[in-house]
């Protein structure tokens, strides 16, 4: 769907590794250069014609990013340089001050290092227990392994929604709903999860929600912290500087900014913010329905191609997203990504960040296959004729 | 060397690696080299006796350029005395980045001649040199008593 819009696909390229990034809309670019060359300015300072329309466009993103996810109130949305800073920011501004020894921290051996390394550093800071959810026999989150996991020391969730390797989309409303019943928090990394299916932060009921604008169509470097805000008041703030306080005179007295420039100090990547507004516009346009759909009959369509080669192995066969994890037997993942890349397909190989989905499923580095809507069912028949000819693979793979 | 005989060698390494075992004998040196924009990851075994390279073992997985490297440079360096090593692993540095380099040291690992065409796979191909040059460097460092 939409392929004109997006020039990137003029170039006679496959691109199947939006798990990693989005492509870019026209429409995305061309509103950055509209900033540069139109009214290049800085954000919330100016008093002139120039500097109030950056603030218009850049307060817009946070109206249209409240909405994409249906977020209660617009202080609720702070922009951030990406999912990993958000996690980071959650971690170390908010659970910093309020964790305690022994406090139990939950989360899986599927998570994205974002998800995990904050978290790993906060508990041995704090003499926490990072604890693990055991995945079911398919690598997923089942609301019964949650339930199990669950102690009475237990204070933190953490999960992202969608994974990015078994790319399982988790029951994360019915596991807010049984983390509220205990007093827990719970985190979610929508990183996977927010460019691909609808979100509603209010109906999943998640504490804090956290994605990057540049895997949903939007620039690099721009990222969002959802927060309930009764939770992000008591965040703290971890930058502190230009544009997030009040005022100060010495040390005992500074005032800070409310919600939620208070969380956003120095210049902001207004470019970034402003460009992941068109994207969202963009989205919706499309709906977020349709691209789910459409995306579900491209994933099926595949999987019932590929699970037909006897020489390739599916790792995540069950999963619901459009992320599909495969090996071609007695094939390093790599050299199956570098033959691909002879005939212009993306592909990543690896352990995409999951470092420790190794001690689960046995397996240390995939290829990954992740699509989205601009990708088509004569692509997926490309890939799947040069997958089919393993004697191919093994004459082109270097 | 012809496309195909180069092919042929690549492909019998990367299938059948030479030394692909570990040893546990602590009398070997061990070292991991990994290339930090790729997958590839191997840890090396080295037995040093008397300024000679006794025997190299090596682990892990890599791709196949990788892995067909590593064996290829485990059979051209055993036997060899860590000043011929050293020179063998500059001309095959030198080679990769399409530097003056003698033919007569490479023997086998001349196979590689022509992987700076494909420039993101040198790294593939230096991966195991960056891993013995370590092993080395800790061997003279423990001779000369600094560790
Ligand atoms: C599940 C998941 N969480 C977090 C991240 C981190 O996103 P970013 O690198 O944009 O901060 C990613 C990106 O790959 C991801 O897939």
């Amino acid at each position: 769907m939409h392929r004109e819009d997006f020039l990137m696909l003029n170039k006679d390229i496959i691109y199947f590794d939006n798990a990693a990034t989005s492509l870019k809309p026209k429409c995305v670019v061309d509103k950055i250069c509209e900033y540069y060359n139109e009214y290049s300015a800085n954000a919330h300072r100016g008093d002139y014609d120039i500097s109030y329309k950056v603030d218009l466009e850049y307060e817009n993103t946070r109206d249209l990013v409240k909405d994409f996810i249906n977020a209660k109130n617009k202080q609720e949305i702070v922009f951030t340089s990406g999912a990993t800073e958000s996690l980071n920011l959650v971690v170390n501004g908010f659970f910093g001050p309020l964790i305690e020894p022994d406090d139990e921290i939950l989360i899986t051996k599927s998570e994205h290092a974002s998800n995990v390394l904050p978290w790993f550093r906060l508990a041995k800071k704090t003499k926490a227990k990072i604890k693990y959810i055991n995945l079911d026999s398919a690598y997923e989150v089942t609301l019964e392994n949650v339930q199990k996991a669950i102690t009475p020391k237990t204070k933190i969730i953490a999960l992202a929604q969608v994974t990015n390797v078994i790319g399982d989309i988790r029951p994360i409303k019915q596991i807010c709903k049984l983390a509220h019943d205990h007093n827990i928090f719970v985190v979610v990394d929508g990183a996977q999860s927010v460019a691909h299916m609808p979100v509603d932060v209010q109906n999943m009921d998640c504490d804090f929600f956290t994605f990057s604008a540049h895997k949903c169509l939007g620039p690099t470097g721009v990222g969002v912290l959802y927060g309930k805000l009764e939770l992000l008041e008591q965040l703290e703030p971890t930058n502190l500087g230009g544009g997030m306080n009040e005022s100060f005179e010495d040390e005992e007295q500074v005032m800070l900014k409310s919600l939620p420039l208070r969380l956003e100090a120095g210049t902001p990547n207004i470019e970034g913010v402003i460009g992941f507004g068109e994207a969202i516009k963009y989205l919706e346009k499309i709906g977020m329905d349709n691209i789910a759909s459409y995306e579900k009959s491209l994933k099926e369509f595949l999987i019932d191609k590929l699970s037909k080669i006897s020489f390739i192995d599916i790792i995540n066969i069950k999963a619901k997203s459009g992320i599909v994890t495969f090996n071609v037997d007695n094939i390093f993942s790599q050299d199956v990504a570098y033959y691909l890349n002879k005939y212009n397909v993306c592909v990543r190989a690896g352990s995409h960040c999951a470092k420790m989905l190794k001690n689960e499923t046995g397996i240390k580095n995939t290829c990954r296959i992740s699509l989205y809507f601009y990708n088509t069912k004569e692509e997926i028949d490309k890939l799947v004729e040069l997958l089919e000819d393993k004697e191919k693979i093994i004459k082109e793979m270097f | 060397m012809d496309q195909e005989l180069k092919r042929e060698i690549i492909m019998e390494n990367y299938l059948h690696p030479y030394n692909k075992e570990k040893v546990s004998d602590d009398k070997y040196i061990n070292v991991n080299s990994n290339n930090e924009s790729c997958i590839d990851n191997i840890d090396l075994q080295v037995l040093i006796d008397d300024d000679k390279i006794v025997d190299i073992r090596f682990m892990g997985e890599a791709c196949a350029i990788s892995t067909a490297s590593t064996s290829i440079m485990i059979k051209e360096l055993i036997g060899k005395t860590t000043e011929e090593a050293l020179k063998m692993i500059e001309n095959f540095e030198n080679m990769v980045e399409e530097e003056e380099y003698d033919k007569e040291l490479l023997a086998e690992a001349l196979v590689f001649d022509d992987i700076f065409k494909q420039k993101s796979r040198k790294t593939c191909a230096t991966l195991p040199y960056v891993g013995i040059k370590k092993a080395l460097n800790e061997y003279r460092n423990e001779k000369n008593g600094n560790c």
